[in-house]
């Protein structure tokens, strides 16, 4: 199923956009480039300024003076919403309920005046698309909550906007459902091939969605980035803390070696050479999934089973004793250790990370 | 006995049992415990006594008169009472009297709807968007008019308008005055409606699809803010039909409006003909006031409120598996 009438995807230039909320600083100034064709996750706590950002380009707030915004090489700075030709996917959906579904999906092709018969066809094709065409005259309160998140999208796109905003379409959906309708969203958006937006505050999302991902935090972005990038190479302890679980080896240096309470992990070669400070306090950081169980007695840390928590696929297990913080290192769903027992770990050499 | 249940049907049978069963369970009760078994049910009979109690009076104090009157209005000589017939001459004789009263007040409610839909709905919605000192002011002044005496709204109209002779004569002077009176009660209803998120998120959507400000107005905040809007335009009816205070203090003999009429028939001719004309009152109002209640509308258009959250919930059942 393809839409042939999206016109060719254009990127999205923000030039230093700052926000200031009588007084406050919410969003501080912002430079970001998303290309053509690009899905771009912004993601963060609540609070972070992601909606801000969103709701700059979409054109519901205004960047302060400074600021500038550009679809392509249009700047669209002072343009209102409503001239920006962009998509939109509220949080809440937004769908009008005075409206039925077709009446919701064909609101903007009323307004651009579109011929009935045109508006007709293009109504169709998105109800085809979106399997709602035997719901297409409900009322949206008879809807369920993915139906409605399938008419808002339809909405947002019978329209042909230029770039298509996505405000945590999938959060108001119980669990199971998200799953399902993420990676439907996946596949949608890389048919489309419209340069798309998304703000999320949920990681998996951002994982599948995301061609790159910006992190923020605090009104600031932290990093931008492949997922991978995010996940293996996160650029300080605010991104690695927030993707994913992280673990802290706290030790000193010696020769190549960090030495810790419960024993020494080689450093990797670029890492010796990047510390000049020698002899001093040195961290190193790994994900749970990176370590594995070894016999104590040639493990490069050694410590003890403080819990262990059955998650069905994996069992995650807490580890005291082989660094000053407890470590968590997850191991197959079988593994069975009772608490107390000694255990031996390592870290595989490539999944060290070293944060400033 | 127990052979003519075993005569009869299973199911008597069973409440024979039944029956049984339960005086046996109560007398065992009562044999452990005779007193808080006891007490129990008597103090609820005793609360359950005195919310008759006062719930009859209320009535008899609300209805009896209401009552009184409308019979007062058909029977023949009220002082006579009932024994002297009924009858539809007072009736009769109002309506002669009267009639232009009745037309005119509908058209003063008319007038006054039309004035308070075109600048409170507006109004109404611009006071809820707006976050301004200004407008809470505006607000403010608003309501004045509710709370003060009506008499005090006229003699304010008076001083300032009374030398506009035209003007002072007119109706237009009533439909001001009751406008002053009743607009706060539009405003209210629509500005409670607009104030909610949802509607404003809606309106976000709608310019997201390129509506303009008057497009998004006319087929969203509109539509959507109805419940709200029908609230106040019964209000304001129902209000503008009843009004006295004001209307009595801004009336000519050639602009007399029900109430004032009303008041007339009760203060210069006779009872059955007072009583007669609040029969007529009340065949006026009582569809609005019905539509009001059948509506289910009051002024902060919770009824929609509750609908939407039981369709809300409907749907939730519908999507967990």
């Amino acid at each position: 199923m393809t839409l042939a009438s999206i016109p060719a995807s254009i990127p999205i230039t923000l030039t230093q956009c700052a926000k200031t909320f009588r007084g406050t600083r919410v969003l501080e100034p912002v430079d970001l480039r998303i290309e053509a064709g690009e899905t771009l996750v912004l993601l963060g706590p609540s609070g972070c300024g992601k909606t801000t950002t969103l709701r700059m380009i979409a054109g519901l707030e205004t960047p302060d003076a400074g600021g500038r915004i550009a679809f392509g090489n249009d700047d669209v700075t002072a343009l209102p919403i409503e001239k920006r030709q962009v998509g939109m996917v509220f949080q809440s959906y937004a769908l009008f309920p005075n409206l039925t579904v077709r009446g919701n999906i064909g609101y903007g092709l009323k307004i651009k005046r579109v011929p009935a018969e045109n508006a007709r066809r293009r109504i169709d094709e998105l109800l085809a698309m979106m399997r709602l065409t035997d719901h297409a005259d409900k009322p949206i309160d008879q809807l369920s909550g993915g139906q409605r998140q399938r008419v808002a999208l339809a909405r947002a796109l019978a329209v042909e906007p230029r770039v298509l905003l996505l405000d945590e379409p999938l959060t108001a959906l119980d669990a199971r459902l998200r799953d399902a309708l993420r990676s439907e969203m996946n596949t949608l958006l890389r048919d489309l091939g419209i340069t798309t937006v998304y703000v999320t505050h949920d990681q998996a999302e951002a994982m599948e969605l995301g061609d790159r991902i910006v992190v923020m935090s605090a009104g600031r972005i932290e990093q931008i980035g492949t997922p991978r990038d995010i996940y293996y190479r996160p650029a300080n302890r605010a991104v690695a803390q927030f993707v994913g679980t992280i673990n802290r080896v706290a030790g000193e240096r010696r020769g190549g070696m960090l030495t810790t309470i419960g024993g020494a992990v080689p450093l990797p070669s670029a890492h010796r050479a990047l510390s000049a400070q020698s002899d001093s306090t040195h961290e190193i950081f790994f994900r749970p999934e990176d370590a594995f169980l070894a016999d104590p007695d040639h493990a490069q840390l050694r410590g003890l089973i403080e819990s262990s928590a059955f998650l069905g696929e994996r069992t995650r297990l807490t580890i005291s004793g082989a660094a000053p913080d407890a470590l968590f290192v997850d191991v197959a769903g079988r593994v069975e250790l009772a608490r107390g027992t000694p255990v031996g770990i390592s870290i595989g050499h490539d999944a060290l990370i070293a944060l400033s | 006995m127990s052979a003519v249940v075993e005569h009869d049907a299973g199911e008597n049978g069973k409440q024979d049992f039944s029956m049984n069963s339960i005086t046996v369970s109560s007398e065992a009760a009562a044999g452990k415990k005779p007193r808080s078994r006891l007490r129990l049910p008597d103090s609820r009979a005793w609360l359950a006594a005195g919310q008759w109690l006062v719930t009859l009076l209320l009535c008899a104090f609300l209805i009896v008169p209401v009552v009184m009157s409308i019979l007062a209005g058909l029977t023949v000589n009220y002082f006579k009472g009932i024994s002297s017939g009924f009858t539809l001459r007072w009736l009769g004789e109002v309506w002669t009297q009267y009639h232009g009263s009745v037309f005119l007040s509908l058209e003063v409610a008319a007038a006054t709807l039309f004035i308070t839909l075109l600048t409170g709905v507006p109004a109404g919605y611009v006071l809820a968007r707006s976050k301004t000192r200004l407008s809470r002011v505006i607000e403010e002044f608003l309501v004045l008019p509710i709370a003060l005496p009506g008499l005090a709204s006229a003699l304010a109209l008076l001083v300032v308008y009374g030398g506009f002779t035209m003007f002072r004569m007119s109706v237009a002077f009533i439909v001001v005055g009751h406008v002053v009176f009743t607009l706060p009660f539009m405003v209210r209803a629509v500005a409670a409606v607009c104030a909610s998120s949802d509607l404003r998120t809606l309106e976000e959507g709608a310019a997201s699809l390129g509506a303009s400000f008057m497009q998004r107005f006319v087929t969203i905040v509109l539509p959507n803010a109805r419940p709200g809007i029908v609230a106040g335009a019964l209000a304001v009816l129902t209000l503008s039909i009843g009004e006295f205070n004001l209307t009595w203090m801004l009336h000519t003999p050639d602009t007399k409006t029900l109430p004032v009429g009303l008041a007339d028939t009760y203060a210069s001719l006779r009872i059955e003909i007072g009583s007669a004309y609040t029969i007529l009152f009340f065949i006026m109002t009582m569809p609005l006031l019905v539509a009001m209640q059948w509506l289910g509308v009051d002024a902060t258009g919770q009824r929609s409120a509750a609908k939407k959250r039981g369709a809300a919930s409907a749907t939730k059942s519908i999507t967990t598996p």
